[in-house]
């Protein structure tokens, strides 16, 4: 079995070339969905990508939350099924209530783009699995509206249940509460962070790393935990 | 024809960055004594005929639902303005 996952485009995102394409590199078969459709095609998982839907009129994502395809995205992730938000999917994941909080501008006011070191919290989550948790990853993040928040009450809650999937290292890059760069729903099915994984699977295209320049994949495990679990259940 | 009109600002105990860089851009041209800048947004939802009570709760339900959120902000008024 291959297992198909969905990456959804809607009128100004801008990375779902680049999360299918991951797809494909981590093993799996990429299926692209329209906003405009109600149906999933019988996906096995979905990603959304990054980039600017509707213009970031309003607020990111704000807008993109009534797209048809996403009352079926609702559907499924409160079924069960793997959903990755990347940064203009996370904060369309806040906005469509599936992951608590929400994202405002950077509080240096900048758009920022930068390879960033980041902290696996929970490596239990459908898509973070393939990780260790502790491990230190450097993904690129790109992005002005970044800065992570939520009330007291529900950061005390995300800490306590575990549900802080990444944190930023070395340095807070947007001002985030409590450094969060990532956060998971309960079941650990829907994952939402604001770095890009998905920039990271490939040698010659991704971060610096260690070994030589633009040799970094820290990403490719986001998409081979979520192929692995799919795989173990079918 | 009548307008509502909605005002949404950021939640107090949020940052609001926007409104920071606009604080400090006011000295540089020679504004003084305002101690804050707070940055919000006014919608104006032109009604075609009456403004009746019904239309003043979509109003309220779409300054609710799409036009805020409340997780950093307030919708601090939903008035007909006065033509």
């Amino acid at each position: 079995m291959t297992a198909r996952i969905g990456v959804v485009t809607f009128p100004g995102t801008l990375d779902d070339r680049d999360a299918a394409r991951a797809v494909r590199l981590a093993g799996a078969e990429a299926v692209p969905l329209w906003h405009g459709s109600e149906s999933l095609e019988d996906v096995d998982a979905v990603v959304l990508p990054g980039g600017f839907s509707y213009g970031d009129y309003l607020r990111a994502g704000a807008i993109a939350r009534f797209a048809p395809i996403m009352d079926k995205v609702v559907d499924a992730a409160n079924g069960g099924m793997p959903v990755l938000g990347i940064c203009n999917g996370f904060q369309l994941l806040t906005e469509v209530h599936l992951l608590p909080g929400s994202m405002i501008k950077n509080d240096h006011l900048h758009f920022i783009c930068r390879d960033q070191t980041l902290r696996v919290e929970n490596a239990e989550t459908n898509w973070t699995s393939e990780y260790r948790e502790g491990e230190q990853i450097v993904i690129p993040l790109k992005n002005q509206d970044g800065q992570y928040v939520a009330d007291d009450y529900t950061l005390d809650q995300l800490e306590g249940e575990g549900r802080v999937a990444f944190r930023y290292v070395g340095w807070n890059p947007n001002g985030s509460r409590r450094d969060i760069a990532g956060i998971t729903n309960e079941r650990g099915n829907v994952v939402g962070l604001m770095p890009h994984p998905e920039h990271a699977v490939e040698p010659g295209f991704g971060p610096d790393s260690v070994e030589s320049g633009r040799a970094g994949t820290d990403g490719l495990a986001f998409f081979t935990s979520a192929i692995k679990g799919l795989l173990a259940h079918a | 024809m009548p307008t509502i009109v909605v005002d949404v600002m950021p939640k107090p105990e949020i940052l609001d960055p926007q409104g920071k860089a606009v604080s400090s851009a006011l000295p540089r041209i020679g504004i003084e004594g305002f101690a804050q800048v707070r940055q919000g947004k006014r919608f104006e939802l032109t009604v075609e005929g009456e403004v009746t009570e019904e239309v003043l709760a979509a109003a309220r339900k779409a300054a609710e639902t799409l036009l805020s959120n409340p997780v950093i902000e307030d919708v601090v008024s939903v008035a007909v303005e006065e033509v």
